[in-house]
């Protein structure tokens, strides 16, 4: 169950995919890349389908991030 | 009174009343009374009755009135909380499965019990525990104020209705525990799911498209000049930290706790913090209903903006569906309201009562004490809409998220450092919860007719920037809260001070499911 830990520093939870977490905590507080209207998305301003497509980006960074470190049991 | 309407609400609503009452048998337990089961349902959610719990725990029917709410008011800026339930998911999600492992290993059941164990001090988890009770119990009133505004739309007045409904809540939570809301949160998640689905189509088609419904937002926030359906320069600031400070926030309250300490093990943890974010699609759906409303013409009821949601499905949809759309909001109530006095009564039995009353308390004890602080939670909350003005419960939680942010050095870091001293966390406590209180006295809103505590908005002018930048309060608290715990630490350190012993071990924070230090609680339930 649990893997012997022989790098005493690094923790069982390190996985250089944890990195990946960043871009969608931090891609979506940068208000330049989406503050406009144009251009629209079947009449939807940028602002409103930007952001709700990064949740898209959220939901794929957090599944690699799952798929790569889940424990198989 | 719309007869129709109220027909169908009070089908679905005993329905679902029925569920909390039968959920005692779900999943059946060998004993109800421990905390294990009465207050985590066991311990032994799965995937999607995880999801379904957490999901109907964090989007919560106040949530669903409040974001339209905003936006039809102010525009873009209500449409924080997208952002907000983007970055929360990647951010928690490896911190969450850390708090999971220490408190199976410890047999943990809140917030203050980790800070308990790691830090040595009743004292700190006693401020973490009153923390989390005094920012949930708002957060419940609130959830009546959801319901409220559905019963006001069908033409429902006086408070005997909105007793009635919170009497059966706190009846059904009382005997089946945690395991009633995740039963009904099926139910209304998929009642929820189907209204906007259907709301999101059906209204622009009728209002001439997506287009003309944002064009007709333009034109009110330009004649009204505030507000508009981007941000200015002003408010960028504001956004962002609301942003992150709500969701620094959101897993530092006691019922986000509860719903993770429910789940069976790690990997149905991490699994929803990818899935969980289909509630957040549907959070900004929803949100685009404050413009429908404006492009429809939609008034409140008064001046109660939280109306609007309701008035936009009376006014679009035929009388059966919005009856259907009522439903959802109110169940959509009852399940974060369940969930949220649990975790208060929690807090209580575990923290306060078996700490400074009864240290010797059996699981048996622990769980009847639950049980009654629960009850006490839902009156209070009940008193709190009746007997004092609603907007008096709003302005409460927007404090609570405030002060429940001032629980990150000591439960978020906690979970990574045993770097602090005791003392410097009391420290930082204190400041973050003093500088919180004072910012958010001097906060103005002319809209509401609040010459204090009137948003979460904070004018960088008054502390003498030449500036109409606005940033989130509770960002700025936070920022204290940490300064003072790292100096209160150093001082704590040249001092010697005694710093309190660390009941955790590195590897406790990576123990799983099937691990002999992870405790196995005797259940019949099926283990899949």
């Amino acid at each position: 169950m649990t893997t012997p830990r022989d790098d005493r520093r690094r923790s069982p939870d390190y996985s250089p995919l944890n990195w990946l977490l960043l871009l969608p905590v931090v891609i979506p507080l940068v208000p330049p890349l989406f503050n406009a209207v144009e251009p629209r998305l079947f009449g939807v301003p940028l602002f409103y389908w930007l952001q709700l497509a990064f949740i898209v980006l959220g939901v794929t960074t957090t599944t690699l991030v799952y798929r790569a470190t889940r424990r198989n049991r | 009174m719309k007869t129709t309407e109220i027909v169908i609400f009070t089908i679905l609503f005993l329905v679902v009343s029925g569920m909390g009452f039968l959920a005692a048998r779900w999943r059946r337990p060998n004993d109800l009374a421990s905390l294990n089961e009465w207050g985590l349902g066991g311990r032994s959610f799965g995937s999607w009755i995880t999801w379904f719990l957490i999901g109907g725990d964090l989007y919560t029917a106040y949530t669903f009135v409040a974001v339209p709410a905003l936006i039809f008011g102010a525009g873009a800026m209500g449409f924080y909380a997208v952002p907000y339930t983007v970055v929360v998911y990647p951010m928690v999600m490896l911190v969450l499965v850390r708090l999971w492992s220490v408190s199976h290993v410890h047999n943990l059941v809140t917030p203050a019990d980790f800070v308990r164990v790691r830090f040595g001090s009743p004292t700190l988890a006693l401020l973490v525990a009153i923390t989390g009770i005094v920012a949930t119990m708002p957060y419940i009133a609130l959830q009546l104020i959801g319901i409220e505004a559905v019963l006001k739309t069908m033409g429902l007045t006086g408070d005997l209705p909105l007793i009635v409904a919170f009497a059966i809540l706190a009846a059904y939570t009382y005997q089946s525990g945690l395991r009633a809301p995740a039963l009904i949160a099926f139910v209304k998640d998929s009642l929820i799911y189907l209204v906007i689905l259907v709301a999101i189509i059906y209204i622009p088609a009728k209002l001439g498209g997506m287009g003309s419904v944002f064009d007709a937002a333009k034109a009110k926030f330009d004649a009204a000049g505030s507000g508009g359906i981007t941000l200015n320069a002003n408010n960028q600031l504001q956004y962002v930290t609301l942003a992150l400070g709500s969701a620094l926030a959101l897993f530092l309250y006691p019922h986000s706790v509860t719903g993770i300490l429910a789940s069976r093990n790690r990997n149905v943890i991490k699994r929803n913090m990818s899935a969980l974010p289909a509630y957040s699609l549907l959070l900004g759906l929803i949100a685009l209903l404050g413009y429908m409303a404006i492009a429809a013409g939609i008034t409140p009821i008064g001046k109660d903006n939280n109306t609007i949601v309701p008035r936009l499905f009376d006014a679009m949809f035929p009388d059966w569906f919005a009856g259907v759309a009522f439903a959802a909001v109110g169940i959509g109530a009852l399940v974060p309201a369940a969930i949220m006095s649990i975790a208060a009564a929690n807090l209580f039995s575990r923290n306060i009562y078996k700490e400074y009353v009864n240290r010797n308390a059996t699981a048996a004890q622990e769980a009847t004490v639950s049980k009654v602080a629960s009850l006490v939670v839902k009156v209070g909350a009940v008193l709190c809409i009746l007997l004092i003005d609603p907007q008096f419960s709003i302005d409460l939680q927007l404090i609570g998220g405030v002060i429940i942010l001032q629980t990150l050095p000591s439960v978020g870091l906690g979970l990574y450092t045993r770097w602090f001293h005791r003392g410097g966390l009391i420290a930082g406590w204190a400041a973050g919860m003093a500088a919180g209180m004072l910012l958010l006295y001097n906060i103005s809103n002319p809209a509401t007719d609040h010459a204090h505590f009137g948003g979460s908005a904070f004018p960088l002018a008054q502390l003498g920037f030449d500036t109409k930048i606005t940033v989130y309060a509770g960002f700025l608290a936070l920022i204290v809260n940490l300064v003072v715990a790292v100096l209160g630490t150093f001082v704590a350190r040249a001092f010697r001070s005694s710093d309190g012993p660390d009941g955790t071990r590195p590897e406790d924070y990576f123990a799983d499911q099937g691990d002999p230090r992870v405790h196995e609680l005797e259940t019949t339930a099926p283990a899949a």
